[in-house]
């Protein structure tokens, strides 16, 4: 098995000069699971990993006789997330019954909103600056998990009833990359809101595309397809680009795209199709009796906007004034709540011994690095604050080099130990004393007498070797201005007595 | 020491209380005579007597408690039967449906938690009509249940069990639900009372839902007092109903007895009295009509113009969302599951509802499946729920007169023999004419006897109110029994 295999027809065009004959048009369906204490019609716990049909109940078995009631957490979390998409939020909506059979689908229909969902025309903005339209949300239960295997198929219902939002965009995202940004974009406002993990590998967020192609300059949307189960995001740039490039072959070679369903095998990293347009079911909605209307007051809608904390846009805006950072800093430190809470919590220890933008440089490079590599979670085998500050103390104020800065921090991280300890118990130190620089000068001009000729010749390229010879001879403790003032100075005395 | 026998349900509860009746005395009198008649007229989908007699002893421990720290309970020692669609945690609850026949509650309904709690003896499982769809009882996958006063005539349906033991005195209550009549009707042709409260004014957690925007749990009683007592113990906000109205009820019995019909206005509803309405059933209507009006009602016709469409609209809607309340039924978690080797998971499906249902539950399956459609959804269900808006704002509209009750017949005729109407299931839909307007529009009803006709059935009288008025409706019957005391009174010869 292959999975690099090439399309015959658009190889030789390439995915750029795929391009400039089609614009593909992408919509995005995310579910976004709601971290709510329990479950969207039962009190049931949501907790990921319990034992298998450990978070049940009558109500979410489905079992005869029971009946919903709505859980106000979930409802408050999805106003959360209508009003920072800066949507729509309809006063009076309705839950309605999504039917259909299966093994997990308890009640054999899903509560879900249809014609009258809470929210609607909502917009998010990608770092390009273009607007992509979020057509509406809802709100829905989850169903529960299928296992299949040992000739036998499992239930596992912890997961049924779990509060979903359905966020679907227009049909505006042009291309993989725009998709991916999207996504990011929307993730980090569900964890901004604190609503979702936006775990996408662990189901906390999921994703189907609609993918179409239509000639480059045509208003009309060609046939689209759609594509489920993308659990990651480089899932939904490969499903994409693959889709794009499996729907231009049928086009340049007079074909026409078929409406289908598809599963995205990340395996193979291809689609597959899983079902036609004509076997697409009737799921006869209709409103569920049970709930009746869902009644949101601008009062309540006030109460969770007036909880509604700073949200990315305006974070990195804020950054970028605040603290002088360039677009793409602010940008990448606010893609994370905690990232960016992180960041400024290191500002302030720092108490202006360095500046924010070089707190952002160290954020950026050497602790995301490790954040990283060594797979930190928030808040948990992460760097304190109060450690990471007193290391740039030190920095700000002279006592070590950058260089030295950095390889301190790297101990910190392996030993765990603090910054003034590792530079004491290794001497590292930086030495300020001139003298003694002076003196380590004269020593290692006496060894180079080839390069003080050099240099004296007008050939200026030596004296960074020069330096580079005092330090190492210090070991890097030397602070490297003073060493450059005391060569320079030394090299050009003897001209003087000339 | 007083015989249990006959005595209204506040009788025994009172007499318990005070140390003059024993529980113990009741539980064992009443299960005799379950346990004599329960056949007789296949009243019961499960009757077990040691198992009611176990559970008994449990409640007589927590009535003597509550005797020693003076605790009244409105029910104490109270024998009830149950529907065998409300949930009782451990018990079997069968829906009349031979999908259900293994099938045992894991909880109980909240009617039930309120019972045990007031003190009552659940007292038997009662046989239906297999989901409570069907109006004669012979719906029912365990039998029809045959009428007391008559064993070759229905007993009406769906509740068509629990009215029977309350007209046989095997119980002095009995708990049904009631989505198109079902209740009020069994309760007529079996000559007892029966009522069907606000929609939401009792909780349906625990009722196996049939079409949920129009069931309602009410109750059988032979007292009019006994179904307003029995009211106030079931009446009010649930938690675990969203559908079930938050403010506090207004409690019926303490009202009951005050007053008079003077000045109470009841509307005949004109287009009720012509064809299809059975003479004799005319007659004792008109004649208890008139006995309203002795006791100072004042009677008024109205025209419900809307209210013809009853029927159909009450057809979609309900099978509508019976389509959808079944799809549970699927034969995967419980139930029954028809496989056979090979087969894929809609075969597994098809082939178990196939054989679960009954007839008249898979054509109304059917009938919902269809008006959900996409194509037929506006034509059909949009259609009927615009048209049911009508007819509840004609009714509304009617009380909003002055109007403070709304009287027809309970059925168009008495009970009718068993097999006469179950190969036309049109001629059987038609029987709910009057009943079902007050679950369309959400309003409380009930039924309760005028006397009898020539070959000695029982007749009803439908009494409707406002949403809520339950107390208005109660006291309005009270007020009736005590001068037709021998219409009430009158017993089967079993």
């Amino acid at each position: 098995m292959n999975s690099k295999t090439s399309h015959n027809s658009t190889s030789d065009l390439g995915f750029e000069g795929l391009l400039n004959r089609y614009e593909p048009v992408i919509g995005l369906e995310v579910h976004c699971q709601l971290k709510t204490e329990s479950k969207l019609f039962c009190a049931c716990k949501t907790n990921f990993g319990a034992l298998a049909n450990q978070n049940t109940c009558p109500v979410c078995l489905g079992l005869p006789g029971v009946l919903p009631v709505l859980n106000h957490q979930a409802v408050d979390y999805a106003i959360a997330m209508a009003l920072a998409v800066g949507a729509v939020i309809r006063e009076k909506s309705v839950f309605a019954r999504k039917q259909y059979f299966y093994p997990d689908l308890p009640k054999g229909y899903q509560i879900t909103q249809y014609d009258l969902p809470y929210c609607e025309a909502g917009r998010l903005r990608l770092d390009t600056g273009k607007e992509i339209v979020i057509q509406r949300i809802h709100m829905e239960e989850d169903a529960g998990k299928s296992i299949h295997g040992d000739n036998a198929s499992y239930v596992d219902l912890n997961r049924a009833g779990i509060p979903l939002l359905e966020i679907v965009s227009a049909p505006e995202l042009s291309g993989p990359q725009e998709a991916y940004d999207y996504l990011k974009k929307l993730r980090a406002i569900a964890r901004y809101l604190d609503i979702s993990d936006g775990n996408l590998e662990e189901g906390s967020f999921r994703c189907d595309a609609n993918v179409s192609l239509r000639p480059l300059g045509s208003q009309a949307f060609g046939v689209r397809t759609e594509i489920k189960n993308l659990n990651s995001f480089k899932n939904v740039e490969r499903a994409i680009t693959y889709e794009i490039f499996r729907q231009a072959d049928i086009l340049e070679s007079g074909g026409l795209v078929k409406q289908v369903t598809l599963l995205f095998d990340a395996a193979s990293g291809r689609t597959q199709v899983m079902r036609s347009k004509e076997d697409s079911p009737d799921y006869r909605y209709v409103p569920d009796p049970d709930l009746g209307l869902l009644y949101l007051s601008q009062e309540r809608v006030a109460q969770v906007k007036s909880r509604i904390p700073e949200l990315p846009e305006g974070k990195s805006l804020r950054f970028q004034t605040e603290f002088g950072l360039t677009e793409a800093d602010a940008r990448q430190l606010t893609e994370e709540k905690e990232l960016a809470a992180y960041f400024e919590a290191l500002v302030a220890a720092v108490q202006g011994k360095v500046t924010a933008k070089i707190v952002a440089n160290w954020i950026l490079s050497e602790y995301l690095r490790e954040h990283n590599t060594r797979h930190w979670t928030w808040g948990q085998q992460d760097l304190s604050v109060e450690a990471f500050a007193e290391l740039l103390g030190l920095l700000g104020d002279g006592t070590i080099s950058g260089k030295i800065a950095k390889s301190v921090f790297e101990e910190m991280v392996e030993s765990g130990a603090r910054a003034p300890a590792i530079i004491h118990s290794k001497g590292l130190v930086q030495i300020t004393d001139k003298d003694e620089i002076k003196a380590m000068v004269q020593r290692v001009l006496e060894a180079y007498p080839e390069q003080i000729e050099q240099y004296r010749s007008g050939k200026h390229k030596v004296f960074g070797f020069l330096v580079g010879q005092v330090l190492k001879a210090s070991q890097g403790r030397y602070n490297p201005g003073l060493v450059n003032d005391c060569l320079k100075e030394a090299l050009h005395e003897p001209a003087k007595k000339d | 020491m007083r015989e249990p026998f006959q005595l209204p349900a506040r009788e025994i509860a009172r007499l318990t209380m005070d140390g003059s009746l024993k529980p113990e005395d009741t539980a064992n009198f009443y299960a005799r005579r379950t346990e004599d008649l329960h056949q007789v007229c296949n009243t019961h989908t499960l009757w077990d007597k040691d198992a009611v007699l176990n559970e008994a002893e449990k409640q007589i421990d927590y009535i003597q408690a509550a005797r020693y720290a003076h605790k009244s309970l409105p029910l104490a020692g109270v024998p009830i039967a149950i529907k065998d669609n409300i949930m009782v945690e451990g018990q079997m609850a069968t829906c009349g449906s031979r999908f259900l026949r293994n099938h045992r509650s894991a909880y109980d309904a909240t009617v039930i938690q309120k019972l045990k709690a007031a003190g009552a003896f659940l007292f038997g499982r009662t046989n239906m009509d297999e989901f409570a769809m069907g109006s004669s009882n012979e719906n029912s996958s365990y039998g029809p249940v045959l009428n007391p006063w008559n064993r070759r005539h229905v007993a009406g349906g769906s509740s068509g069990g629990s009215a029977a033991v309350v007209a046989a005195d095997m119980v002095p209550l009995a708990l049904g639900s009631d989505t198109g009549g079902s209740i009020r009707q069994p309760a007529s042709f079996c000559g007892v009372l029966g009522l069907k409260p606000t929609y939401g004014a009792v909780s349906r957690y625990g009722l196996i839902a049939y079409g949920s925007s129009l069931d309602q749990i009410g109750h059988f009683a032979r007292r009019v007092e006994d179904l307003a007592l029995l009211f106030d113990v079931l009446a009010g906000p649930d938690h675990l109903d969203s559908t079930s109205h938050r403010g506090a009820p207004t409690p019926t019995l303490p009202t009951l007895a005050q007053g008079s019909l003077l000045g109470t206005k009841i509307a005949l509803v004109r287009d009720f009295l012509g064809e299809g309405l059975d003479g004799e059933v005319r007659a004792h209507f008109e004649a208890a009509m008139a006995r309203y009006r002795e006791l100072g009602a004042e009677l008024v016709e109205v025209n419900l113009p809307h209210i013809k469409a009853s029927i159909p609209v009450y057809y979609i809607i309900a099978t509508a969302e019976a389509s959808t309340n079944l799809a549970r039924f699927d034969g995967i978690r419980y139930g029954v599951r028809v496989q056979k080797p090979g087969q894929n998971l809609r075969e597994v499906y098809t082939q178990s509802r196939s054989e679960g249902f009954g007839r008249e539950v898979k054509q109304r399956i059917m009938l919902g499946t269809y008006v959900l459609s996409a194509g037929y959804y506006d034509a059909y269900y949009a259609q009927a729920a615009r048209m049911r808006e009508l007819i509840k704002r004609e009714l509304n509209a009617v009380f909003a007169s002055g109007v403070h009750l709304i009287a027809t017949p309970t059925a168009p005729t008495t009970a009718f023999e068993l097999g006469q109407k179950t190969h036309d299931s049109l001629a059987m839909y038609l029987g709910d004419i009057y009943t079902i307007a007050a679950n369309l529009a959400g309003i409380p009803a009930l039924s309760h006897p005028i006397g009898f006709d020539g070959k000695g059935l029982p007749i009803g009288l439908q009494l409707m109110a406002p949403a809520f008025q339950e107390a208005t409706l109660l006291r309005s019957a009270y007020h009736y029994e005590q001068q037709n005391q021998p219409q009430f009174d009158k017993r089967p010869r079993i």
